[in-house]
């Protein structure tokens, strides 16, 4: 089956994330941890933080391999409260089988956004003594969201079938339409190769890619440039990462613990020297918000506030990315 | 090589609970090499037990015996004897030989002082580090001779993830990136181009995954191909 046409507007899957891309305006993305238990309020108090404010929210999976609702599950309380999810999918802790099932199964429950990352290492969380699966890396679970989507076809080269297989009834094969998001670290090393994996991730189907939190700016700039060398930026939507922070200490606790962050000392101290550090916090933000929206090729922020939702609104407008677009009718695809 | 480590002193104990004839054999191959399990480590172990039992006013008696290999049938034959004195055999080769010498005895008690833990190198004297994860379906020429499948934690073939800094892995501070050493490596004999290849699933049925693995070379091969033991 030949890959789906996009529609009149270049829509494939329709999600709000993919239209507001699409239509050319900058995108607004945050990010929610799913509680460590099955309380659905937390999910919806949650939500409420980020209606309105953002185009879509991720769903963590199991974040730092500590053990949480389950994204999808979490992604459908959101549905239900009007928000729209980008389900993150990790390689640790399932193998294809799960995967492909959960893809499937997220999709029938209206997500209509991926993102594919390798996922925290087990060692990290709160079950350390966890055998890892890592069956695929998540440049190929990115090349099998979009087999399954744009030819309706498992790793396996077979197809999707609307119901379970009665060879005496012709069928045609069911896509699952799923927008395809991966991860870029322009802090991790080797620092010049990090553009070499974006460029295999996008090749492999990518269609928005999602950043690391940016605090050292002339560091992703210089990953922005090569990535425009590539012409990478026109392949993908390249959506910029930003972590608000309350304290210095937040900072400190991330530039010693987190690998694959570049925290500038100056950042920390502007932190510490704060007279209001909730206030600095979102001053800092917003700044690198304004920043990162004046290189060109970055088509949208990520907002990842820890356990700080409630900051997300005042962010989102001091930045003047209010109001967000919205959409009536919902897309006409396929 | 096969590389192990020995059980903590207190675990073998409980292993051996009230035996009271151990027979502690060695082998003297890889364990020999990466100082576990051989004939020297076999001594000191037994010594050990020995001294345990004196202090706690036990009376047992242990023997000791080293074996060229544990792995190979045909070494096996010189256990026999000490084996139907023993009440239980303390091995101090790999899991390898533990398996096919209880295999080959089934109704002798063979238990394991070491716990295996992996196909490794002798990089520098007293260090051995993990270099092959035996996954049936090598891919060493596209990396530079350095094995994705077990030198990076996640076994990404289309690395590195995004938790690699200064070169090392977000694990483990003391180990490399698997994918550090592959891109330098690569780059240094000029075949970066390579790097930006698409590596596509691997199948895994020739691992573990697939079940116990086996394999016969027909020429040589006598016995009967469904008899695993």
């Amino acid at each position: 089956m030949a890959a789906p046409a996009p529609n009149a507007d270049g829509l494939v899957v329709g999600s709000s994330l993919e239209r507001v891309l699409r239509a050319g305006r900058f995108a607004v993305c945050g990010e929610m941890g799913p509680p460590q238990s099955c309380n659905p309020e937390a999910i919806r108090r949650s939500a409420q933080h980020f209606l309105g404010k953002v185009d879509a929210v991720n769903l963590t999976d199991n974040q730092t391999a500590i053990v949480r609702m389950s994204s999808i599950a979490a992604a459908k309380l959101c549905i239900d409260c009007g928000l729209e999810p980008i389900i993150q999918m990790t390689c640790r802790d399932r193998n294809r089988i799960a995967m492909q099932s959960d893809l499937m199964g997220a999709a029938a429950l209206g997500i209509r956004n991926v993102l594919c990352i390798s996922g925290d290492h087990q060692c990290f969380g709160n079950h350390p003594e966890a055998r890892g699966v890592y069956d695929i890396d998540s440049v190929q679970l990115v090349a099998t969201v979009r087999g399954m989507r744009d030819r309706s076809e498992l790793m396996n080269g077979e197809g999707t079938p609307p119901r379970p297989r009665d060879p005496s009834k012709p069928w045609a094969n069911v896509p699952t339409p799923l927008f395809v998001g991966a991860a870029a670290n322009p802090f991790g090393d080797p620092f010049e190769f990090r553009v070499v994996r974006l460029a295999k991730k996008i090749a492999a189907g990518a269609d928005f890619i999602q950043t690391q939190a940016i605090y050292d700016l002339p560091r992703f700039e210089r990953f922005m440039e090569l990535t425009r060398d590539r012409g990478l930026h026109e392949k993908a939507f390249i959506i910029a990462g930003v972590l608000p922070v309350k304290s210095h200490k937040a900072l400190t606790y991330m530039k010693d613990n987190v690998a694959g962050m570049s925290i500038p000392d100056e950042l920390v101290e502007r932190m510490k020297g704060a007279e209001n550090a909730e206030e600095e916090g979102i001053r800092v933000c917003v700044e690198i918000i304004d920043a990162v929206r004046r290189i060109e090729g970055v088509r949208g922020v990520h907002i990842m506030p820890p356990l700080w939702e409630r900051v997300v609104p005042e962010i989102v407008s001091r930045a003047g990315l209010l109001p967000r677009p919205t959409f009536a009718e919902p897309a006409e695809v396929r | 090589m096969i590389v192990a480590a020995r059980k903590p002193f207190e675990e073998i104990l409980d292993i051996l609970g009230d035996a009271e004839r151990i027979l502690v054999s060695a082998c003297n191959t890889c364990v020999t090499v990466c100082l576990v399990g051989g004939r020297r480590e076999a001594a000191l172990l037994a010594s050990q037990l020995r001294i345990h039992a004196q202090e706690a006013g036990r009376e047992i008696e242990v023997r000791e015996s080293a074996l060229e290999r544990h792995c190979d049938r045909e070494f096996l034959d010189a256990l026999t004897e000490d084996l139907e004195w023993a009440d239980v055999m303390l091995s101090t080769a790999c899991g390898v030989g533990v398996n096919l010498v209880a295999d080959v005895n089934p109704t002798r008690r063979i238990v394991p002082a070491l716990n295996t833990t992996f196909f490794g190198a002798t990089d520098l004297p007293g260090r051995w580090r993990e270099m092959c994860g035996g996954c049936g379906d090598c891919v060493l020429h596209k990396t530079g001779g350095i094995c994705p499948v077990v030198r990076c934690a996640k076994s990404i073939l289309n690395g590195p993830c995004g938790g690699c800094q200064d070169g090392k892995c977000e694990v483990d501070k003391d180990t490399t990136c698997a994918w550090q050493d592959i891109i330098e490596r690569l780059d240094g004999q000029g075949r970066s181009p390579e790097l930006e290849v698409f590596e596509p699933i691997k199948d895994w049925r020739a691992s573990h995954a697939g079940g116990r693995r086996r394999r016969i070379v027909e020429e040589v091969f006598a016995g009967d191909a469904e008899v695993s033991a």
